[in-house]
């Protein structure tokens, strides 16, 4: 019993030390050494995008050119006018995110309620046609974004669509977020509870 | 397709009743199944004409050993040969036919007097019985490649999910991946960008924490009106595993993170190429890549062969099939982090990261379309879990919140984990409330749904849709039958 005990404080022991040093985030943590290092040439279809342009891809579109691709490779789920179908509403809905009235629903689109339009750009480059995903050129995904957009009534006019002008647009919801401010602090139940 | 649909409230109903649609095909088999929990003893099944023969119904009541309440003995199910012929015989629709995760084996009269399954016969890996028939239910999405299923909570026992029953969403299809080819790309705001194979992955000294995952659209039907009629429509978007894997901070030791690093990206290599942005001190803290699930390798619905397990945070930031990471000095705002998994308040204004899962508890026996028996004793049972910590208490209501008594709760008591809790009731044959109310280790107290619309508003038939944790509340009539009802 005694020696069990005894072992067991030891295993304790030496897995919290072995914690202490592989977790520790501060002072000098073991480096293993395993992987390799990644080259740019390893990195570079990867897209991401930040909301001011850096580690969007290059490239430039036009939203003449734009409206092609939607008509030929988004319209079929997102409709004619962009009203959606199997895939999202794109448009509308300005107005409508203030609203106290339980029966109707506020409308969320890319018009109404995205507040970047880099993330637009990210977005379909990585998940949209839904079901030949990542098949557009970067040309072609900076075309179609600048035709939605322009459709929205946020971009107009001929200039090219790059990583530069969709950091500069600004998005009509773009400062419709506030930060988590849980937790709640909740007034008193109901001394009364019934059926609702 | 979204959790839900923000862009018309016809199409909202429209989606909300596929899924109550789904609710009630899966209800419709469950009520004719002798061994669900909601079979339904009053029910009148047609039995289809033989040939010659005119058609006529048989009444379950007349068949021998039927089971039908949430108190149903399988004790007296296993133990008897009586029983197990009598299953045998009152579930025809299962002869020959195993439900999913199941092999059907011919049921002798008398397993004490014939050979059972030889070992090796499943081949090396396990079944359940072929009695069991909960599943997962998925919601009637207009793609299967973009929808969710959830966990029948109402069966579980303990506190692990079966990995099988674990409870699903992704927005592009479930990912086949080679574990021998996979790697993950680390990079960005790093001293030196790294690839690592499953391989490197698994060299690294692991960790196992038992944690509940939960989507934060969970109960997003349950807003404005009671609408879902099971546990699991109402609250199967929560499961609990122990996972396995490598801590974020060894893999971003490995690399060196770059002071001015604050958030990183984390993407996964399935066709929705999802990604979500998480703060570098939480990824320091208690962020793993897991690769083991419940003592095996993850399941390819929850991400083979990798996944993020973000302790504590919505569902969706759980990066399933990681391939790569991004650090940066802001977040990237995602398409998931803005047009989705933000709370729009009547104000307009919209919370954005909202991450942290509060608090929350539910009864899950007896719940929804469940029948008791008569007056007697009932034990209450169901589950408690808080993002922030370790549940404290659990208070059990059987009058609509007007008295708490507190529940017994099972250990082991984990933080960020699923906690079951359990409350001996004698039910005196009259109208009850039965409610569950947790407190976590912070103080937080799980609100009444009219507190949370208090603070959360009501801007729509579905509300601010995500992060709705408010107490539920379970009907039981003088008949004995529990529905969901909005009481508050
Ligand atoms: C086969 C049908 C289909 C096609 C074709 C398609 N989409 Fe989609 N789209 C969807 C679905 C489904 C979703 C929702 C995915 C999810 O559940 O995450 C979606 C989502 C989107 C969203 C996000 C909307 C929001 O509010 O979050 C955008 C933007 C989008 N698609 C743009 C495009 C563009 C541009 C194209 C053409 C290049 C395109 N889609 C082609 C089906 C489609």
């Amino acid at each position: 019993m005694f020696t069990t005990t005894k072992l067991f404080l030891q295993v304790t022991a030496c897995g919290a030390l072995f914690a202490l040093n592989t977790y520790a985030v501060g002072a000098d943590p073991v480096r293993y050494g395993f992987g390799e290092p990644a080259s740019a040439h390893d990195l570079q279809d990867f897209v991401s995008s930040l909301p001011d342009g850096r580690d969007l891809p290059s490239g430039s579109g036009t939203i003449s050119r734009g409206k092609q691709v939607y008509d030929e490779k988004c319209a079929s789920c997102h409709g004619q006018k962009m009203e959606g179908g199997v895939g999202d509403r794109l448009l509308g809905g300005r107005g409508t995110l203030v609203n106290d009235d339980p029966k109707k629903a506020p409308v969320k689109t890319v018009e109404s309620y995205w507040p970047y339009a880099t993330t637009l750009f990210d977005y379909i480059k990585r998940a949209m046609p839904f079901y030949t995903p990542g098949s557009l050129t970067n040309d072609e995904v900076y075309s179609v974004t600048g035709y939605i957009l322009s459709e929205a009534n946020i971009l107009k006019g001929d200039e090219p669509i790059t990583a530069e002008s969709l950091a500069r647009v600004a998005m009509p919801n773009r400062d419709g977020f506030i930060l988590d401010h849980r937790p709640d602090h909740f007034k008193p139940a109901d001394k009364h509870p019934r059926l609702r | 397709m979204s959790i839900l649909d923000p862009n018309s409230d016809a199409k909202n109903k429209l989606k909300i009743a596929s899924l109550v649609e789904a609710e009630e095909a899966f209800l419709a088999k469950a009520r004719t199944n002798a061994n669900s929990v909601y079979f339904s003893q009053h029910h009148i099944e047609p039995v289809k004409p033989v040939k010659g023969e005119p058609a006529r119904s048989v009444d379950p009541l007349q068949r021998p050993q039927n089971r039908r309440h949430f108190l149903a003995s399988v004790a007296v199910l296993a133990s008897s040969s009586v029983a197990g012929r009598a299953i045998a015989q009152t579930t025809p629709s299962l002869e020959g036919k195993a439900p999913p995760g199941a092999v059907w084996r011919s049921v002798p009269e008398d397993a004490t007097k014939i050979p059972g399954t030889a070992i090796g016969e499943d081949g090396g890996y396990g079944t359940r019985s072929q009695f069991e028939t909960e599943v997962r239910w998925r919601f009637g999405t207009k793609t299967p490649l973009s929808s969710w299923s959830m966990t029948p909570l109402e069966h579980g026992v303990g506190i692990i999910t079966p990995s099988g029953l674990h409870f699903e969403r992704d927005h592009g299809g479930i990912a086949t991946i080679d574990p021998a080819t996979h790697k993950v790309f680390v990079h960005g705001m790093v001293k030196q960008p790294k690839k690592f194979s499953m391989l490197d992955v698994k060299r690294f000294p692991s960790i196992s924490r038992i944690l509940f995952i939960e989507c934060s659209g969970n109960g997003l039907t349950e807003w404005s009106k009671p609408t879902l009629k099971t546990v699991q429509g109402t609250h199967g978007l929560v499961s609990t595993s122990e996972w396995t894997g490598v801590p974020l901070s060894t893999i971003l030791n490995e690399v060196g993170v770059k002071s001015g690093a604050k958030w990183l990206l984390v993407e996964g290599g399935d066709a929705a190429v999802m990604t979500r942005s998480i703060p570098i001190d939480k990824a320091m803290k208690d962020c793993f890549l897991a690769y083991g699930q419940n003592g095996e390798a993850i399941r390819p619905e929850q991400g083979y062969p990798l996944r993020l397990i973000a302790p504590g945070y919505e569902g969706n930031t759980h990066i399933k099939w990681v391939r790569r990471i991004e650090l940066s000095d802001k977040p990237f705002m995602t398409r998931e982090e803005t047009s989705k998994y933000t709370d729009l308040l009547p104000s307009g204004k919209a919370v954005q990261f909202s991450l942290i899962m509060d608090a929350k508890s539910v009864i899950t026996r007896p719940s929804g379309e469940m029948t008791l028996s008569g007056p007697g004793f009932y034990e209450i049972t169901g589950l408690a879990w808080s993002g922030r910590g370790r549940i404290k208490r659990v208070d059990v209501s059987t009058d609509g919140g007007r008295t708490w008594k507190p529940a017994d709760l099972q250990g082991p008591i984990l933080p960020i984990c699923q906690t079951r809790f359990r409350f001996p009731w004698v039910w005196d044959g009259k109208e009850a409330i039965l409610q569950s109310r947790c407190v976590d280790e912070t103080g937080y107290v799980q609100p009444t749904l009219g507190q949370l619309i208090e603070v959360r508003g009501l801007n729509g038939p579905i509300g601010s849709i995500y992060h709705l944790n408010a107490i539920q509340s379970w009907k039981v009539d003088t008949e004995g039958r529990v529905s969901n009802v909005h009481y508050y």
